[in-house]
């Protein structure tokens, strides 16, 4: 398949100001790992016993990895839905993704006590199938790996094209005594340029196979993120406690990884000043209601099954979290039922976000917020705290800006309009029986 | 073609949505798996007797400092350190006495330490196997050689037993294992209940424990809450409580017979039962996107014809 030219490397320069910015707060974060190495997790934590899991489970994993399902989502509506225009949205929609997963398992690594007893995870005789951890740790171990071979096309790629200029600036620069020989040098490059020529159709023969598993991976473990909360019974409050946790998680993520998705494409385009895609963004939009409206669907049916709507009305602490987290899922939904708010930017930037945050808040309010392990125990993250989580989100966005710079991971501009014609000589086929929307109607 | 593709995807989406409803719906069935085994081994605390002498917290911290790697606690007037003075269970003590003082006729004294549960949450949360519930004794058992430090059994445990280390940089969990490896194997009873100089620990099997509790209920029953704690509470508990005040106000949570753990337990099992679900799922996806792959390709081919 050649998609590579569906993609393009963006042009600038990578060592901007905001790159040295975000590197300071990077830093700063990992000043106070290394604290939490030498001193403990006490140290540079509020957790305690009655809290015994803090921001880093909350946001970095069951909400970050949340927030990383654009990739898990975009890949459903390419691939499984058969929507091949919005395949020029996937590589950027990985990229985020690799770095949410792996971003995740490295404040996993932080917020575990003994990490170094972490091979155990290999061990059958100490799998534990009965724990939803368990099965959680393997699933986004094993994706993590899947969103990098699913990601390596890109750097094969550039591999492929290079012309080493980098490679050759730094040798030039080096020490003569230091710098390898050049003849030697330019051999070797060229050997693993080979080696990326040789493995690249190999690749994409099985590559396919690699994005149905990170379709099917991330349907366990985001479902499996909500199991780890069924057997807190007793800590979790009603509001939240229910057998649907898995189905409502797996729900929840795939509204906000369509949702995040939106956000991703607006924010580089605003960044990186290039035009908007909207009409990629509003066929994504319309597909969130759907999503959402089953998901609020079981919510309030659960409620009302178990008696908790009074709960949920009340007007105390939890009931406001609850409300708000409703709210806002519910209100970014029915502004995207608007045809005219689906394709403006500003409408969709508005909407997605509030359920992006009303998502978030949902998993901030089953692991936190909701979360509540008997008298005198209280929860605040400290400084050091919010520090080491600012840190790893961003160098996340540190890492996404260097490698769409270093890797064709954003849509070509040029071939895009391309594109977006073929998509549509395709609706035209198979939905001949539907009006066409106005603005398209204008176009031709 | 599209329709095809899109009613397939429905099938699947409708099959999975099912698959997880019926776990939902399957929680109303009733509770099937747990046998309670009354040959373990447990302790029964009769709060009256109680004298809160707290020779059982000094017992614990001799015998098991080393083993449990516990340490002594001092108190904020105490700069020297001269006596142990925990406030709360912690990464340093396994067990505690407290006092409950509604007013100066209304009181008493309670002790915390692991309830040894029938079907504990801490074992089946634990995902790599570091805690265990021994068969014979019934002993929910830690081991930090595969213990993580991921503190799920923390989030689990309905009574707050699990603690960890939060100030050292080689932390582990610390909870009660009944003197397992220190007086339970050289004396055959735990340090708690040997040295209680008032008869309030009370060490041996379940059923006996359980007899004596109802037997003490029968004799004085307005000395005590008509209900022995633990013996139905979250499937059961080895260690059982009496008391004379309510048990939530002794800081005992109130629990449902059910074990939370059979709860989540039947959830997780029925999406994943025999591994069927997800090898379906994969298998399904990949005939689609297979499919939907090859249809593009063609299409591709087409559209390039065209162009030329």
């Amino acid at each position: 398949m050649g998609h590579s030219e569906e993609y393009q490397k963006l042009e600038g320069k990578i060592f901007t100001k905001s790159f040295f910015i975000l590197l300071s707060v990077v830093l700063l974060g990992f000043y106070f790992v290394g604290v939490r190495y030498v001193k403990g997790i006490g140290a540079v934590s509020n957790m305690s016993d009655g809290y015994p899991w803090g921001i880093w489970i909350t946001y970095d994993v069951a909400t970050g990895t949340a927030i990383a399902c654009g990739g898990y989502a975009v890949a459903i509506l390419v691939y499984i839905r058969n929507r091949m225009q919005y395949h020029p949205m996937i590589r950027s929609a990985i990229l985020t993704s690799m770095f949410g997963y792996g971003l995740a398992g490295f404040s996993v690594m932080v917020d575990l006590g003994r990490p170094w007893n972490a091979y155990n995870f290999f061990i059958p005789s100490k799998w534990q199938a009965n724990s939803a951890m368990f099965e959680v740790a393997l699933c986004v171990m094993a994706y993590s790996t899947v969103l990098i071979l699913e990601f390596l096309p890109a750097i094969l790629t550039s591999i492929e094209q290079s012309k080493w200029d980098r490679m050759n600036a730094i040798r030039n620069w080096l020490h003569p005594r230091f710098a390898p020989d050049k003849k030697t040098m330019e051999d070797k490059l060229e050997m693993v340029r080979l080696g990326a020529l040789w493995l690249k159709p190999r690749l994409n023969k099985v590559l396919i196979f690699f994005i149905v598993l990170g379709i099917t991976l991330p349907t366990m473990h985001q479902s499996s993120l909500g199991s780890l909360l069924l057997i807190a019974s007793t800590k979790l409050h009603p509001l939240w406690h229910t057998g649907f946790l898995p189905l409502l998680f797996l729900l929840n993520c795939i509204f906000i990884g369509y949702s995040i998705a939106i956000l991703e494409s607006i924010i580089s385009s605003y960044s990186f000043k290039r035009p908007f895609e909207i009409e990629e963004l509003s066929g994504l939009a319309s597909l969130i209601p759907f999503v959402t409206v089953i998901w609020l669907s079981v919510v309030i049916g659960d409620l009302a099954h178990r008696n908790q709507i009074a709960a949920a009305l009340k007007g105390d602490f939890y009931s406001g979290w609850f409300m708000t987290e409703f709210v806002l899922v519910a209100g970014g939904s029915l502004i995207l039922f608007v045809k005219k708010c689906r394709r403006s930017a500003r409408w969709l930037f508005i909407s997605a976000s509030m359920i992006v945050l009303g998502g978030a808040l949902y998993r901030f309010n089953v692991y936190l917020i909701g979360f509540n392990p008997g008298q005198g125990w209280k929860y605040f993250p400290s400084f050091a705290e919010i520090m080491i989580t600012v840190g790893i989100v961003a160098l996340e966005i540190l890492g996404y800006k260097v490698f769409v710079a270093l890797f064709p991971v954003l849509p070509n501009m040029d071939l895009h309009g391309a594109h977006k014609k073929k998509g549509h000589a395709k609706k035209h086929k198979g939905e001949q029986s539907k009006p066409l929307p106005q603005s398209e109607a204008a176009a031709h | 073609m599209k329709k095809t593709s899109r009613r397939d995807f429905l099938k699947l989406a409708g099959a999975t949505g099912a698959g997880l409803l019926a776990c939902g719906a399957g929680n109303a069935l009733a509770n099937e798996g747990l046998q309670v085994n009354n040959e373990e081994l447990g302790m029964l605390y009769d709060a009256t007797k109680c004298v809160g002498c707290k020779a059982c917290m000094s017992a614990c911290k001799r015998v098991n400092h080393d083993y449990g790697s516990l340490s002594y606690e001092k108190a904020k007037f105490d700069e020297d350190g001269l006596w142990d003075a925990p406030s709360d269970l912690s990464g340093s003590t396994r067990t505690l006495i407290k006092l409950f003082k509604e007013s100066e006729q209304r009181w008493s004294y309670v002790k915390y330490s692991c309830m040894h549960c029938q079907k504990p949450s801490c074992v089946s949360v634990c995902p790599v196997s570091a805690m265990t519930k021994e068969k014979v004794s019934g002993i929910v058992d830690y081991n930090k050689n595969t213990c993580i430090g991921c503190r799920y059994c923390q989030i689990a445990c309905p009574y707050n037993i699990p603690k960890f280390q939060w100030e050292k940089a080689v932390p582990q969990i610390v909870k009660c294992d009944l003197c397992k490896s220190t007086n339970l194997r050289e004396k055959g009873i735990s340090a708690c209940a040997e040295v209680c100089p008032a008869g309030a620990i009370k060490f041996g099997k379940r059923k006996d424990l359980l007899d004596e509790a109802h037997q003490r209920l029968k004799d004085a029953p307005d000395k005590y809450v008509q209900h022995v704690y633990g013996e139905h509470e979250g499937g059961g508990t080895n260690h059982l409580y009496l008391a004379s005040m309510p048990f939530n106000k002794l800081g005992l949570p109130e629990i449902k017979p059910e074990a939370p753990a059979e709860f989540s337990e039947k959830i997780q099992h029925t999406i994943y039962k025999g591994f069927i679900a997800p090898v379906a799922l994969y298998s399904t996806l990949c005939f689609i996107a297979v499919k939907n792959m090859k249809k593009h390709e063609s299409h591709d081919d087409d559209h390039k014809k065209g162009d030329k």
